[in-house]
């Protein structure tokens, strides 16, 4: 008799149901990501999601515990209130680049200047994905897309925005990372980034946030392996992965858990 | 004898093919004689030859969490082995 154990399964704290996303969406890799992460900090019962506005406005259905959905935009607002009210709560908002960088820059960027105690997902497709493949603030120049049919002039609508360096420069950012999801290494690099992210807000170091470049295979009209390739090639070039803001507490933190 | 193997389930696959595309061993394959019911050619295991070493790295890429990844326990770290 063989005997074997299981290496990989789904994490307890997301829902076993199926989600709407497209297929080769890397939306769920960033689910199960922070899924797996609050899972191994053994916080899923006192864990507070707030969903956006946007491709991921059912988030607080796929992950197994306390959620709540804001208005476009709100989710670093409502997640302040909440976190000012239940502080012993992990409390973090799950957001994309319409939602973030748009619609709900104003938000965001307070609630980094304030250093509230709360985390950020931010997933950065460089495209409105829910409403049909519109351009977003992120959206890069000469992308095509559904209101820039010719390509995203820059002369006309400006250039993208940099969310992880614009919220670097925030005193109240504790840790603002980019990373991407266009390999199972970067992945992996996404899952330590998010992980940091949520051991920042554990020891109420401030205002946290990790950018994850996603992929749109719909919106931007290639198959899910060329969508990856596009991010690796055309995103990551534009957007440098890396950690933008470490504070020193935050790294003695990471080097003290290993 | 393979020393991993990996369940998928058919139902939830959405046919994205990036499980197939990590996977180191080129052992998944996407199906092209059926679909599933949500009308996508599902991925599958085939693993004839037993390569599958359970890395898990077509699970890390799934975004769908279709994957469950076993792998083999080594006989000398099985407690009974130890008696």
């Amino acid at each position: 008799m063989v005997e074997e154990k299981v290496v990989y399964q789904r994490p307890d704290a997301l829902c076993d149901v199926p989600t709407h996303y497209c297929p080769g969406c890397t939306h769920g890799v960033a689910h199960r990501l922070v899924a797996e992460v609050i899972d191994e900090l053994g916080v899923r019962g006192r864990t507070i999601g707030v969903s956006p506005v946007g491709c991921a406005v059912f988030a607080y259905q796929y992950f197994d515990m306390d959620g709540a959905e804001a208005a476009h935009g709100r989710a670093p607002a409502m997640a302040t209130g909440i976190k000012r009210v239940m502080p012993d709560h992990v409390v973090f908002t799950y957001q994309g680049d319409g939602d973030l960088a748009a619609i709900g820059i104003a938000e965001i960027i307070h609630a980094a200047t304030r250093g509230e105690n709360i985390t950020t997902i931010f997933i950065n497709n460089a495209i409105y994905g829910m409403t049909g493949g519109q351009m977003a603030p992120t959206t890069l120049p000469g992308q095509r897309t559904t209101s820039s049919p010719s390509g995203r002039d820059v002369e006309l609508t400006g250039y993208p925005i940099r969310m992880a360096e614009l919220l670097a420069g925030m005193p109240g950012a504790a840790y603002v990372a980019r990373q991407s999801l266009h390999s199972v290494k970067e992945i992996n690099r996404a899952k330590r980034a998010i992980a940091t992210a949520f051991k920042a807000q554990l020891a109420g170091l401030g205002f946290s946030m990790v950018e994850l470049l996603s992929s749109c295979p719909t919106n931007w009209k290639l198959t899910p392996p060329e969508a990856l390739a596009w991010v690796e090639q055309v995103m990551v070039p534009y957007y440098p992965l890396g950690e933008y803001k470490v504070t020193d507490e935050v790294r003695a933190l990471t080097r003290k858990q290993g | 004898m393979a020393k991993g193997r990996i369940e998928i389930r058919e139902d939830r696959c959405k046919g994205c093919t990036l499980c197939a595309l990590a996977c180191p061993q080129g052992v998944i394959v996407m199906a092209s004689d059926h679909v599933n019911a949500k009308g996508y050619y599902p991925a599958m295991l085939n693993d004839a030859e037993g390569k599958c070493t359970g890395c898990a790295i077509c699970a890390v890429a799934c975004p769908d969490v279709c994957i469950t990844v076993y792998r083999q326990v080594p006989a000398k770290t099985r407690p009974s082995a130890a008696v």
